[in-house]
């Protein structure tokens, strides 16, 4: 039976020649698995959204629907979240939200999920925090670190808010990262296994005698597999709807500092 | 104690850390049905919430989950 880990392994397609960049060292510039199923998405992405916005027209046909759909739906959220100021970080969020959501699916299409690796999960996670620390200070200054002294909480208790809230920012870019990475590895190595359950089962009632036992037991692995597979659609969405729903609430605390509207 | 199984047993007991987020995400869940059940007006307004709430404490079961893979594969 093949290891449920062996489909998170990248391969190079084509090598190219390293890269050497002063200071930090050589990089592996070779065209992988990895990147495939990213340039795939990504084309996917700009394909999808040239047939959508090529003829628009009032009325809009099928295709138009869906691609409106999906923008106002972002729209909403970010400008839901951040308030009127959401429309600047909108194009952001978008991008970030259809990104991962066409990755995730295409890992259910293709035999490599782009997400399911942590460098990518935490470049994403990376360039969210890093907007959100440059339009923090940008905006703020120095008054970006009133993020971490709530305002209305007496100074006795700020010795022990402050640093519970400086800990719970500085581990804001790992959750993120994790959590995207840990439901779509957790996802994928559980089909794995329930698919291997099929095969092994299969292979003792082939075995003859008693082995039959093992038929309803493939079936019952089967119908798992295929359940699965539709909890890991809702689950692809849905992963990509928080990391949208996230960048959102990050960007909010640093754009509408000390006032909510 | 053989030191591979006692790799296993620790990666078993990390991942044991999934029991609260799981309890947390339930607990989320009944909040949010016993809420919309009685104001079921009000209950599509709070899905972003809902889902954000699940997202954050399911965060803390997936390191779990890291965890154990750590301890799993190093």
């Amino acid at each position: 039976m093949a290891d449920p880990m062996h489909q998170f392994e990248i391969h190079k397609i084509v090598d190219l020649p390293d890269f050497t960049l002063p200071g930090v060292g050589t990089i592996d510039m070779a065209f992988t698995n990895s990147t495939l199923a990213m340039t795939i998405a990504a084309a996917l992405i700009v394909l999808f959204m040239a047939a959508v916005t090529s003829k628009p027209q009032v009325v809009p046909g099928r295709l138009q629907v869906i691609g409106e759909g999906v923008f106002s739906y972002i729209d909403n959220l970010a400008v839901g979240i951040i308030g009127h100021e959401g429309r600047s970080f909108f194009p952001f969020v978008f991008t970030l939200f259809l990104f991962v959501l066409v990755m995730n699916f295409l890992g259910l299409f293709l035999v490599f999920t782009a997400t399911s690796q942590l460098a990518v999960t935490a470049t994403f996670a990376a360039i969210t925090i890093g907007l959100v620390l440059v339009v923090g200070f940008a905006r703020n200054g120095i008054g970006f670190f009133k993020l971490f002294v709530p305002s209305g909480v007496p100074w006795y208790m700020l010795i022990l808010v402050t640093p519970i809230e400086v800990i719970s920012f500085l581990l804001r870019p790992v959750t993120l990262a994790l959590r995207l990475f840990g439901n779509m590895l957790g996802g994928h190595v559980a089909m794995k296994v329930f698919a291997g359950f099929v095969v092994s089962l299969g292979a003792l009632a082939a075995g003859g005698g008693l082995g039959f036992l093992g038929i309803p037991g493939a079936a019952l692995a089967l119908g798992g597999v295929v359940a699965l597979t539709a909890l890991e659609f809702l689950v692809a969405f849905l992963q990509a709807f928080v990391f949208a729903v996230l960048a959102c609430v990050y960007l909010n605390d640093v754009v509408n500092l000390g006032h909510h509207h | 104690m053989d030191p591979a199984a006692a790799k296993y047993i620790g990666a078993g007991l990390a991942t044991l850390g999934m029991i609260g987020a799981g309890v947390g995400v339930g607990v989320i869940f009944s909040g949010f049905l016993q809420g919309a059940t009685r104001n079921p007006s009000a209950a599509g307004g709070q899905f972003t919430n809902l889902i954000l709430g699940a997202a954050l404490t399911e965060a803390l079961g997936i390191l779990a989950f890291v965890l154990g893979l750590l301890i799993l594969f190093s």
